[in-house]
């Protein structure tokens, strides 16, 4: 299988708007086995340009695997890859950021150094590196130790020099393995907040993580990945159109004829004072026809509300409930 | 925003990232100073142990002189020399008679010496009453002195006056001119043996520590592995030739210090610059064909246990290669001595010891193209090992830190 050159340069926009844009990523059924075991089975995934995309899935699913394809740190055994256009990713690797989930650097290292010598690595030169380096640690309150060796700074800090280094050459794409991990609340919201300005500054963020909360807030797109297939890519919304939305409803009357209009499968509940709760899943028409059935029927409505469903409810959906599990222990780890 | 980098780097300048990077802070570590001592003071016991010999008891080892004299003076020499012998001891060399010439028989000390098979260090002629000693300039004139008496005690008169000895220098005999260039060759090999060793051996370490660090996979992300794997190499190529230098000048200055009171190594065929010169060539391929199968290794090991499980089989490989060579240097012009040049691994150790007793210079530009393309070889295949295996990840992985977790829980 060949990719057309005109073929993967676009897609359409996840606004729903028509409109094109170009393709940060596009992987096509990428395959890669280690010793027999498939990790990655046939991946798909179309990262627009300028989006924050997220890629979710347990620990073991198939996260970093895809990833290290993607930037050619391993080569798939089958499937294709294209990166801002070009299938070798070293061949573009000063325009790409990579922070690894197991950070490193080199403990006897001053950070201006350490930030230079990353952006060397891509090509930015030695002194240009330094400066910016400083600029950077400067711009984060870390200019006190920027003449300090790795070794001497605490984790948090030597893992924002290492993000920092991974940003010092301008890349027009960065991408995250598991960002948040082993930061404090106060460091992932200031991560949280550097990852939306990336975006609005037109760069391309993709990070993986298996806390649906940070994909839920900071992602146009998320992959979701489980046993090393891809069983949804797109917007997070039409992840979430997945599962319709949840109707809480709270009627005086405990039946009548308005019954004809909630779902066959809809939970009841009594309430205090005698009064009845239903709950149960938006039906296909929409709210307009339950709502008129319910008025003309004299149900009596105290209170209705219609939930949207969350991406933790879309990933269950979609992935399964096994995959859901291993993914609530990973957070579960991650808060101990 | 600040503006992009420069540009991609090409694989050339990707491993002068690398190896600029490896180079000064291997050369700025506390680590590194330990490294240097360590053979300084090998150097300085070994060189303490030589000049206690020197002026220890002398060995066995007794000079031997040839006599080419008329019959009667050769026997009343011999006698002279076992009279004087049983009280001097190995204060006197010994004799051995090489020719009993006729009366009026001319005979060439000189080509006596040259001759292949010739096992003594000068040779005696003319006659008891006077004596001519032909041999190199520096052994004949310490030899005089008892030359001399031995001719007076052969006079048979006793010890009255002393017979003027002539002396006659010529080339260095090729007894010994061959034994001194064969402790050369030892020496020159085994030196090169344990630099590669050591210094292959850090290059080890070096990529151990660095997966420890993590930072490999930052490394194999933004540049191709084919880079750090030359990076790394050539970066601990250059530490060693530094290292090497020091090591030399500390050599230099323990010799000056030390005078005479350290044994001499005769000069090889090639002559000590070229010798040199061959040598940091050598070293340098055989340095990169071992640091490229022991970085191989390396991108297979996960931890320091693991290092030494698989370098032990390369190390012991290594040393009967070492043998292989040495021995190979004791057949020159055999079959031997040709498969130690042919095998990659051998042939900067052959043909070094090579250089130390042969003074012609091409078979060297061959062997260096020969192993050349070893290095070449060598390194391609061990970087293709390296890329294949030292980012491996998988699901095993995953399974086994999701198991240990799942054993926490319990």
């Amino acid at each position: 299988m060949k990719i057309e050159p005109g073929e993967w340069r676009v897609a359409a926009n996840a606004d729903g708007s028509g409109q094109a844009r170009p393709l940060a990523i596009e992987a096509r059924d990428l395959v890669k086995r280690f010793d027999g075991t498939i990790a990655v089975d046939g991946v798909n995934l179309s990262v627009p340009e300028g989006t924050i995309y997220g890629i979710l899935g347990p620990n073991g699913a198939g996260k970093t695997t895809t990833l290290r394809m993607l930037l050619g740190i391993i080569d798939p055994d089958s499937g294709l890859r294209r990166v801002l256009g070009h299938e070798r990713p070293h061949d573009i690797a000063h325009l790409i950021g990579y922070l690894p989930e197991e950070r490193g650097l080199y403990p006897a290292m001053k950070a201006s150094e350490a930030i230079a010598f990353l952006g060397a690595l891509r090509g930015l030169p030695l002194a240009e590196g330094r400066r910016r380096g400083r600029a950077l640690l400067e711009e984060h309150g870390l200019g006190p130790v920027a003449d300090r060796q790795i070794r001497q700074l605490s984790k948090g800090m030597a893992q924002q020099v290492q993000l920092l280094g991974t940003l010092v050459h301008a890349p027009r794409l960065v991408i995250f393995d598991e960002p948040f991990s082993g930061l404090d609340a106060l460091n992932q919201g200031k991560l949280e907040r550097l990852m939306r300005r990336l975006a609005d500054q037109g760069t391309t963020v993709i990070f993986s993580t298996h806390v649906i909360a940070h994909a839920e807030r900071l992602c146009d797109e998320v992959a979701i990945i489980a046993g090393g297939k891809v069983p949804f890519a797109g917007p997070v919304d039409v992840a979430r159109d997945r599962i319709p939305a949840q109707v809480q409803l709270e009627t005086r009357a405990a039946d009548g004829r308005w019954r004809a209009a909630l779902p066959a499968d809809a939970r009841h509940a009594l309430k205090a004072a005698g009064n009845s709760y239903w709950q149960f899943a938006l039906p296909e028409g929409g709210i307009e026809p339950l709502l008129r059935a319910l008025i003309e029927g004299d149900a009596g409505i105290l209170s209705l509300s219609i939930e949207r469903a969350g991406l933790h409810d879309a990933f269950v959906a979609i992935a399964g409930e096994a995959a859901a599990q291993a993914l609530q222990q990973g957070n579960g780890e991650e808060g101990r | 925003m600040m503006s992009e980098a420069g540009g991609r780097l090409s694989t050339l300048r990707a491993a002068l990232v690398v190896m600029r990077r490896d180079f000064t802070a291997i050369l700025f570590s506390r680590s590194f100073i330990f490294f240097l001592l360590g053979p300084m003071l090998l150097v300085l016991t070994v060189a303490m142990a030589a000049t206690v010999a020197s002026h220890s008891e002398p060995g066995p080892d007794r000079t031997l002189i040839g006599i080419a004299m008329p019959g009667r003076d050769t026997e009343a020499m011999l006698a002279a020399q076992r009279v004087l012998a049983a009280q001097a001891g190995a204060d006197l060399p010994d004799f051995t008679v090489v020719r009993r010439l006729k009366p009026g028989e001319d005979f060439d000390a000189a080509a006596a010496l040259r001759r292949p098979g010739a096992t003594y260090a000068a040779i005696l002629s003319g006659s008891a009453a006077h004596p001519v000693l032909t041999g190199a300039k520096a052994g004949i004139d310490g030899w005089r002195g008892a030359i001399s008496l031995i001719a007076a005690q052969a006079s048979g008169e006793g010890i009255r006056s002393f017979p003027a000895v002539r002396l006659q220098a010529s080339a260095t005999p090729r007894a010994a001119l061959h034994s001194g260039r064969t402790d050369t060759a030892k020496a020159g090999q085994t030196t090169l043996f344990f630099l590669t060793m050591m210094l292959a051996g850090m290059v080890l370490s070096n990529l151990v520590e660095e997966k420890g660090n993590k930072i490999i996979e930052v490394l194999a992300a933004a540049i191709p592995l084919e880079a750090l794997f030359l990076g790394k190499l050539f970066a601990m190529l250059a530490m060693s030739l530094v290292a090497i230098c020091l090591w030399g000048a500390a050599g230099e200055a323990i010799y000056l210090a030390a005078g005479k009171g350290l044994p001499m190594l005769a000069a090889p065929a090639v002559g000590w610059p070229m010798f040199i010169a061959l040598g940091a060539l050598y070293f340098s391929m055989a340095y990169l064909l071992l640091g490229s199968v022991f970085l191989a290794i390396g991108s297979m090991a996960a931890t320091v246990r693991d290092v030494q499980t698989l370098s032990m089989p390369v190390t012991m490989l290594q040393l009967v290669l070492f043998f292989f060579a040495s021995y190979a240097m004791t057949r020159p012009g055999s079959m031997v001595e040709l498969a130690a040049v042919i095998i990659p691994f051998s042939s900067p150790f052959a043909m070094l010891a090579r250089a130390a007793v042969s003074a012609s210079l091409w078979p060297h530009v061959l062997a260096l193209a020969w192993q050349a393309l070893a290095v070449l070889v060598c390194v391609r295949l061990g970087s293709a090992l390296f890329r294949q295996r030292v980012m491996k990840s998988g699901p095993a992985s995953g399974r086994r830190r999701q198991g240990a977790r799942g054993k926490a829980l319990a």
